[in-house]
């Protein structure tokens, strides 16, 4: 195996672990990796990297929203419906018009 | 095969990053119409999600606290500007990232150095033996950050570090686990910049890691 194949996989072991590669692709890069023990051990600490990553969403919970904020959004939407309802009303009143 | 693999299909990931959850989806659309019982359970399911994509950004739970608000008022008073609800998940967090870009004062436009993959590549060294490859052992490395404070640490502050380019693009892929057509939505990048970086950024935090394991810190 030479350096260079072993670049060439490295280069695209990303978009393989994610497969989005092309099958034909795939399967040039796993008859590689079978035969290349330090590319499995290369891909199994990104493939480690990445699912740490995965887990680190499940961490931190924000604090309960204050009343006061609950309040603005609530008060936000309820303008954008009001206009999304007036403009309703003047598109359908235009159209009986 | 490798002996200490347990083969190469299982190395990928099971599920390519999923597209905007129904459900998400949904709560926007009936949002849309007018039916204000959408409000609660879309601001519940959002603000956890903003939190800690800001919390990861920002790098302080106060600021994250504050931009994940900001953001969800700012949703509320664009949300005419959304013309398809099926794009609600990159549309938020695109408004997150320019409300976290504003709370730092920095241009997300400010132009970053690409790094080279040369520079993450690992080094490879024939004895005579054979090829190795000069990195840690990853093999007492759990895949779950349960019960692993110091590991959990550890990588919030590998992400921190990373250069901005990259990490707003690992955050929103890998934590988040939006798509590459919806992480290139919210950086306003090409899917192939966002794949470039993403690859990079997992290449650096992967090297960092090493690094933390082989000089015997890392938990």
């Amino acid at each position: 195996m030479t350096k260079l194949e072993c670049k060439e996989i490295f280069e695209q072991l990303s978009e393989y672990l994610d497969r989005q590669l092309p099958a034909d692709l795939c399967d040039q890069i796993d008859a590689h990796i079978e035969a290349c023990p330090p590319c499995v051990r290369f891909v199994e600490s990104l493939r480690k990297t990445m699912e740490l990553c995965k887990d680190l969403k499940e961490e931190e919970k924000p604090a309960p929203l204050p009343d006061q904020a609950i309040s603005d959004l609530r008060l936000a939407y309820q303008k954008f419906s009001r206009e999304r309802n007036a403009e309703k009303g003047v598109l359908k009143n235009g159209r009986e018009a | 095969m490798s002996g200490d693999d347990d083969g190469v299909k299982s190395l990928q990931r099971d599920s390519a990053a999923l597209p905007a959850t129904n459900r998400e989806v949904e709560l926007a659309r009936r949002l849309m119409a007018g039916d204000e019982s959408a409000f609660e359970p879309f601001v519940s399911a959002f603000r956890t999600k903003l939190f800690q994509y800001t919390y990861l950004t920002c790098g302080q739970r106060e600021d994250a606290e504050e931009v994940a608000q900001e953001t969800l008022l700012k949703v509320f008073e664009n949300l005419a500007q959304l013309r398809e609800p099926e794009k609600i998940r990159p549309w938020v967090f695109r408004i997150a990232r320019n409300v976290c870009y504003m709370k730092r004062r920095k241009s997300i436009y400010a132009p970053e150095e690409e790094i080279s993959l040369d520079r993450l590549m690992p080094s490879f060294k024939d004895d005579g033996g054979g090829r190795r490859i000069e990195i840690a052992d990853w093999k007492g490395l759990p895949d779950t950050l349960a019960m692993k404070s110091e590991l959990r640490r550890m990588l919030r502050e590998a992400i921190g570090d990373l250069p901005d380019l990259y990490r707003s693009t690992l955050l929103l892929r890998d934590v988040e686990e939006l798509s590459t057509d919806e992480a290139a939505e919210v950086l306003g990048v090409s899917a192939d910049v966002v794949k470039t970086r993403l690859h990079r950024a997992r290449l650096m935090l992967r090297q960092r890691l090493d690094a933390q394991l082989l000089a015997g810190v890392m938990p």
